[in-house]
């Protein structure tokens, strides 16, 4: 009963902080000058005052503020999110098309961050003054100073232009024939690149954090006791002190979606990766306020979605924060 | 701040003085400081110093570093990329300090609001500061950025908008730990008003930390600055380290120098702040520094 009410709670709330996102987004769009008639009157060539209001007329932009913010709301609330006038089609069905692109590459990427930083923070927590460990505090920096977009290009540089190991931008070759198979191993070539780069940011600071609270967590009482029992060093580290080191790195997980999505965003234009991210900045271009609006909604979502799957596994992983609200 | 390890003979010393002691006794924030000062005193002289415009076409395009007497050899354009470099530190220093500067005050502020007043006004603020974790921050700072104009102010408050929630948190966790503190009682036993406890008393001793993420915060911005620029939606008549690699990206078949070399430039940059950062973390932090 008690899981459930905290389910409803999370959900509640994360329900109305989308509707916050929602507002100030349609706010920020409607302070900006210029709007939707100034952008179609601009890609027509030019159009005189008659023709701009009725443009606005069109788009419901004579309304006052709170009509058309209001309108809006609800039209999202039935999963409009309105017209794309530079690609001619529904945003809701635009940013779907895309979506899939993006969700694979910042999941996988997340994925292997969380992955390779733990074992690499877990390994060089064990020997703090081995090779591996400075090579752990060496890799974070590394990782924390190099702008991702550039960290991107001179991966595409080394092996997809230099050695040609892998392809150079796209999700898929378009001239590919074959079965299921062939199409996957094509898009798996494809996402080599654009996850190890956006990893990159991230496997740096997992590894650091983990291989910190792992130092930690190796230092404590209970560890003690474990090995004083007789067990194993491997079963200590693997089995008792993994789990606790854990739940600090998940956290930090958690919050780090959004910079996930952002950073997505500058590794999908280096890479010409079809998602989400090239779209913002191609919408954000031809100032295509609508699909500007449905793209900040998608990725405030696609964000607390993520927070809440981090509130889960931490659950799972640490027994103590069941009982919070 | 007296700290229990030193030995007694050891002469008194302030606490700054002591910090510094253990900064200098830290090689890699040391190397970091030497870059770091380098490239600010280069951003700030070398427009004077080295005669090369950044704007103009100079030679060739694409011809190599080295070659043809210039250094960093030319652009697309042919421009002369060592003087690009030079004048584009200036706008990524300043863009990088400003925004950490714009996050820190919006950061402290909340945060210092939210761990003193607790109750509604802290619940309000942390919401608040949710919020904000919650919007994709470049997306977000790319919107502001193109709908109302990539001017420098315009661009620093972008980046800053986005950034200042770590800094809150910080902020908050620390004045929570030390408003419960004695000397704070007492300081508000003996009539201090709010606006004193929690900028003459609290706040000096909730420093540390946030001095070293808004360090870390100079960094990011330079990070974020560069992103934004990448793009190409920065001001075009303004050159960063960023903007270079945007505009040199599509030729990369051709020269890879003129990406690689402005990204190694950001690269540094970053990298000398974060050793500072570190090392200032080492310094400030007592809790760190009894291991």
């Amino acid at each position: 009963m008690d899981f459930i009410r905290t389910i409803a709670t999370r959900l509640f709330y994360a329900v109305s902080l989308l509707l916050a996102v929602l507002v100030l987004n349609f706010t920020l769009i409607h302070l900006a000058p210029g709007d939707v008639a100034d952008t179609i009157a601009q890609s027509m060539g030019g159009a005189d005052e008659e023709i701009l209001d009725r443009i606005r007329a069109d788009y419901g932009l004579d309304q006052p503020f709170l009509i058309q913010l209001g309108s809006y709301m609800a039209r999202v609330l039935r999963f409009d999110l309105g017209y794309s006038f530079f690609y001619s089609m529904p945003v809701t069905e635009l940013i779907l098309q895309r979506l899939p692109a993006t969700l694979l590459l910042v999941f996988l990427a997340q994925l292997l961050a969380l992955i390779v930083g733990v074992v690499l923070g877990v390994i060089s927590a064990r020997r703090p003054n081995g090779m591996l460990s400075h090579f752990v505090t060496f890799f974070a920096l590394f990782g924390y100073s190099a702008p991702v977009f550039w960290t991107g290009i001179l991966l595409l540089i080394a092996f997809s232009l230099k050695i040609q190991w892998f392809p150079v931008a796209g999700m898929r070759d378009v001239t590919l024939i074959g079965g299921f198979w062939a199409h996957f191993w094509d898009v798996a070539r494809h996402l080599v690149l654009p996850v190890i780069t956006l990893s990159s940011i991230f496997l740096a600071l997992y590894s650091r954090l983990s291989r910190a609270t792992m130092m930690e967590t190796l230092g404590s009482d209970y560890v003690r006791t474990a090995k004083a029992k007789g067990l194993s060093s491997r079963s200590v580290v693997y089995k008792h002190a993994l789990k606790n080191a854990l739940s600090p790195v998940i956290t930090l997980a958690g919050l780090q979606f959004s910079a996930v999505v952002s950073g997505a965003v500058l590794v999908e234009t280096v890479f010409a990766w079809p998602g989400l991210g090239t779209l913002a900045f191609q919408s954000i271009i031809a100032r295509d306020t609508p699909t500007i609006l449905g793209i900040l909604f998608f990725s405030a979502l696609m964000v607390i979605v993520g927070n809440l799957l981090t509130d889960f596994a931490l659950r799972a992983v640490d027994p103590r924060m069941r009982g919070r609200g | 701040m007296t700290d229990q390890t030193t030995e007694p003979t050891v002469k008194a010393q302030s606490p700054l003085s002591e910090a510094w002691d253990m900064f200098r006794r830290n090689h890699a924030a040391m190397a970091g400081l030497v870059v770091l000062c380098c490239i600010v005193l280069g951003a700030i002289f070398g427009p004077y110093l080295y005669p090369g415009k950044p704007f103009e076409m100079a030679w060739a395009p694409f011809s190599p570093p080295g070659a043809d007497g210039f250094l960093l050899g030319t652009d697309y354009l042919g421009r002369d990329l060592l003087a690009q470099i030079i004048h584009g530190a200036r706008v990524t220093l300043i863009i990088g300090l400003s925004a950490a500067i714009v996050t820190v005050v919006i950061g402290v502020t909340i945060g210092a609001m939210a761990g003193f007043y607790g109750g509604i006004v802290e619940e309000a603020l942390m919401r608040f500061t949710e919020f904000f974790q919650v919007l994709p921050t470049l997306l977000f700072s790319m919107v502001i950025v193109a709908l109302f104009g990539a001017s420098l102010p315009m661009i620093t408050l972008a980046i800053g908008l986005v950034s200042w929630t770590a800094v809150a948190r910080i902020t908050r966790a620390e004045f929570l730990r030390i408003r419960e503190l004695e000397y704070v009682m007492a300081s508000r036993a003996s009539g201090a008003s709010g606006r004193k406890l929690m900028f003459r008393v609290i706040l000096p001793n909730a420093l540390p930390p946030i001095i070293v993420q808004s360090a870390l915060m100079v960094g990011s911005a330079i990070l974020f600055e560069a992103g934004l620029s990448f793009l190409g939606l920065t001001d075009p008549n303004v050159i960063s380290w960023g903007q270079i690699i945007g505009s040199n990206r599509q030729y990369i078949l051709e020269s890879s120098f003129t990406v690689t070399i402005p990204g190694l430039a950001i690269f540094i940059t970053v990298l000398a702040i974060s050793l500072v950062g570190d090392g200032l973390n080492d310094a400030l932090n007592p809790r760190l520094r009894q291991r």
